[in-house]
């Protein structure tokens, strides 16, 4: 499993290195740079800049100064922060964004797989047409939507919550935007779960245990659960990786300081240093999470464990 | 330890001293963006000059209606020729730290600001200074060549290229704050970190985390500490205007800076008193492209000019009654007076929309032969709003406009690269004087996206900035601007107007026309 997990590290090095570099060239074509604003520059203030930040060199050799300084680990300076460097940034940002993120995709787990394992138990009753559509209501409405919402009803009219920021990180300012993130994910993880649970129930292993004079809850506990669950932890790589990257709508709407919004908000102000840095660090973490799903398939699959 | 518990232990750690510290005194402000730096001399945003204006101080500083007042400076002498000002600085001032402010702290802080390996974005906002240019062009390569000495300590003295008369105002700028010598010389780029500032204002940085918020308290060695009512400030990072008008109404805002202008309605009804639209010292005006026919043709652009109903837009597509403007230099701007109109600003509107279209036959357009012209503006509700609107009211001079959005950077870079016929632009002002906004229209610079150009309105501005008199100045600038509405350089539309929405229980808010409103001057009511 090591050399395997190995190997999979090293084999993205490449995809890695061609991103990055499909990504410095093409950000440098996009029309518009660091410096466009408003407020033009005087070519003096502009012809300093770019010495400063080795924009006058040719490309190429922008290029190479990046790549060297980041086989140094350096993520280079970022046009929009004066006082902190891309990397230093996103070690700010992360800690918000993970205790956001890592929640809000527990919460999502939990409430889904539990959600859909009771739909699946009362398929076609009265509690899996509700609870349906409950989580319908989750999966349709977007953020921008749910999150204003949130924040006049809990927030302004019964003021059980702050409305935004991360004030001292207790738990009352993180309810709001955990449930949010979460919403989406947990409706998607719960149809996914009563599907595939409806399946598996109908299987002739479990038909078996019924026999045998098993309940219900223990059938769906001891011998239903892990099979369904192959389908649930497919989605749940993805889910992870979109859920600690951080959403911008979240962190703009609710105020946190998290990493959400610098792809974003780098890319339109020609942060190259920061849109880059953010790029690299996004698919390193999806390729981490990606391998704990595999990780996580071969433990629920023995026939992917033994291949 | 890991770095998350690090990380975490330490917010708590910053989060128990503040709430130990903490008063009701402390003011809750919804400062927009997030602040590039905490080093004045690598700024450009109005949302990181309220945090700039709260923890350093100039020679000069602002009062609550933003005059200019004695700041570290407690007095200064003008030489008869305008060039030389002798600044003497107050007994006693101290940075955060405790070491004396002094006037080599001020040399430091203009040579660095001029040097060209700092690129400081603003730092063409003191060229008025003798040499300050060519030190940044790298034409004078030794900084003592600057016009800037210490005579003493305590004796500042500044030597002009030219006679400036808004100097003085352009001394209550970020560009124009000291910096620390000591600190910025031991510890290089990271003085500006928390734990390493030290600063000059009313008060001192004791906490940022950037996306969320800067916090400040009282600077225990400013002269005037004894004077400050509030005890620090939270400079809250939040774009989405909606949502912080929620946290304004949850109370965890004292101030808001800006706010959804579909809104307003709303306030005024709701949070009556609260809502403060007032005048502001900017322009929101379409460039025409001077050098490219048919707008290189004077009535073109006088036709196209005459036939926007400016009336409508403040109070019917924007709703914040933003006045309509007919001059180029907004009203109320310092050192002028009332600014030059366009001739035909009292017309009724049917008889502007009439001369137009005559304007435009005369220049070969009509039914028959319609002018097709591309408007450009940046991507935002409020601009495509006034597109459409205007677009609408060019319709009937057999005006066919395309609209045309691009992002803010691309919009702005194809504007400066002249690929625009019409476009969107707007301009804030740095310092209060006429020559800010008239210097938009000289030939060559950055700003002229237009591309108009007269020898003789160069020449009159040039004349002006030359005259030492001040009422003599503001006429030979109210030619220049005559000159230039006259010949329709640009089509000025409206006035910004400033929105903030203050709590009833902050005092001392005064309204004023570059929207500053330092902490010092505030005060909480409990």
């Amino acid at each position: 499993m090591i050399k395997y997990a190995f190997r999979r590290l090293l084999s993205t090095i490449p995809v890695l290195w061609i991103a990055v570099t499909a990504c410095f060239f093409v950000l440098r074509l996009a029309p518009g740079g660091p410096f466009d604003g408003e407020r033009p520059l005087p070519p003096v203030i502009l012809k300093n800049l770019a010495i400063h930040y080795n924009l006058d060199k040719p490309l190429v050799q922008q290029y190479l100064i990046y790549v060297g300084d980041l086989l140094k680990g350096d993520l280079g300076p970022s046009f929009a922060s004066e006082d902190f460097t891309v990397a230093q940034q996103i070690m700010i940002g992360l800690p918000y964004t993970f205790t956001i993120g890592t929640a809000a995709f527990l919460i999502a787990i939990i409430v889904g797989v539990a959600v859909g394992c009771l739909g699946a138990l009362y398929q076609n009753k009265a509690p899996d047409y509700i609870l349906s559509a409950l989580i319908l209501v989750g999966v349709v409405l977007p953020n921008f939507l749910i999150a204003p919402i949130m924040q006049l009803v809990f927030g302004i009219h019964l003021a059980w919550f702050p409305v935004g920021g991360w004030g001292d990180g207790s738990i009352k300012y993180l309810v709001l935007p955990i449930v949010v993130l979460a919403l989406p994910h947990a409706g998607r993880i719960s149809r996914i779960t009563r599907g595939s649970m409806i399946e598996v129930m109908n299987q002739n292993f479990i038909r078996t245990a019924k026999a045998k004079g098993i309940g219900p809850r223990l059938t769906v506990m001891r011998h239903a659960l892990k099979p369904a669950m192959m389908p649930v932890v497919s989605y749940l790589g993805p889910a992870a990786s979109y859920l600690l990257t951080g959403s911008l709508v979240v962190e703009s709407i609710f105020g946190l300081p998290g990493i959400g919004r610098y792809f974003v908000n780098a890319a339109l102000n020609r942060d190259y240093g920061m849109v880059l840095g953010t790029v690299i660090f996004y698919m390193v973490l999806i390729v981490f999470l990606n391998l704990l799903v595999d990780i996580a398939y071969a433990w629920l699959d023995p026939k992917v464990r033994n291949r | 330890m890991s770095f998350f518990t690090k990380k975490f232990l330490a917010s708590a750690m910053v989060g128990s001293l503040l709430a130990f510290s903490a008063h009701a005194a402390t003011l809750n402000i919804h400062n927009g963006g997030d602040p590039t730096s905490l080093d004045p001399q690598k700024l450009s945003g109005d949302w990181e000059n309220r945090i700039a204006g709260d923890i350093f101080e100039g020679l000069v500083t602002e009062d609550a209606k933003d005059n200019p007042v004695p700041g570290q400076a407690e007095s200064w002498t003008i030489s008869p020729d305008g060039k030389v000002y002798t600044f003497k600085l107050r007994d006693g001032i101290k940075w955060s730290d405790g070491q004396p402010v002094t006037a080599g702290d001020f040399v430091f802080a203009f040579q660095r600001l001029v040097d060209p390996k700092n690129a400081a974005d603003y730092a063409y906002l003191q060229f008025t200074i003798k040499n300050a240019e060519k030190i940044n062009k790298g034409e004078i390569t030794d900084l003592n060549e600057l016009g800037v000495k210490a005579i003493d300590d305590k004796t500042l003295e500044i030597t002009l290229e030219n006679p400036t008369p808004y100097f003085i105002n352009a001394l209550m700028h970020y560009t124009a704050y000291p910096l620390p010598k000591h600190v910025v010389e031991a510890k290089g780029q990271d003085w500006v970190k928390i734990g390493n500032i030290v600063t000059n204002g009313p008060y001192k940085p004791v906490e940022w985390v950037p996306g969320s918020h800067v916090t400040t308290v009282k600077n225990d060695q400013y002269y005037g500490v004894k004077d400050l009512k509030i005890d620090g400030a939270k400079f809250f990072v939040l774009e989405d205007q909606e949502a912080a008008l929620k946290r304004y109404r949850a109370g965890e805002f004292d101030i808001m800076t800006d706010f959804p202008t579909d809104q307003y309605e709303w306030m005024k009804k709701n949070l009556p008193g609260q809502a403060h639209v007032s005048p502001f010292l900017a322009s929101y005006y379409y460039v025409v492209n001077a050098q490219k026919p048919p707008f290189n043709d004077k009535r073109v652009r006088q036709a196209l000019s005459m036939a926007v109903n400016r009336e409508v837009i403040g109070p019917q597509i924007l709703g914040t009654q933003e006045p309509a403007a007919y001059s180029w230099v907004p009203p109320g701007t310092a050192n002028y007076g009332e600014p030059a109109y366009v001739s035909w600003k009292d017309l009724p509107y049917k008889d502007k929309v009439e001369e137009a279209k005559k304007l435009l036959k005369e220049a070969g357009f009509g039914p028959d032969h319609p002018l097709k012209a591309q408007l450009r503006y940046n991507t935002n509700d409020n601009h495509k709003r006034v597109a459409v609107a205007i677009a609408s009211m060019w319709k009937p001079l057999g005006v066919e406009i395309e609209l045309y959005n691009a992002e803010t950077k691309v919009h702005y870079d194809e504007m400066q690269r002249g690929q625009v016929e019409i476009g969107r632009a707007g301009w804030i002002a740095d310092y209060n004087d006429p020559d800010n906004f008239l210097n938009l229209l000289t030939t060559g610079v950055s700003m002229n996206y237009g591309r108009w150009s007269n020898p003789d309105y160069d020449k009159l501005i040039k004349e002006g900035n030359a005259e030492r008199d001040i009422g003599k100045r503001a006429e030979i600038f109210k030619k220049a601007e005559q000159l230039a509405l006259d010949d329709s350089a640009a089509i000025p539309l409206y006035y910004y107007v400033s929105k903030n929405v203050v709590s009833p229980k902050v005092e001392g808010f005064v309204d004023n026309i570059q929207d500053i409103h330092r902490t010092r001057w505030l005060s909480i009511k409990e």
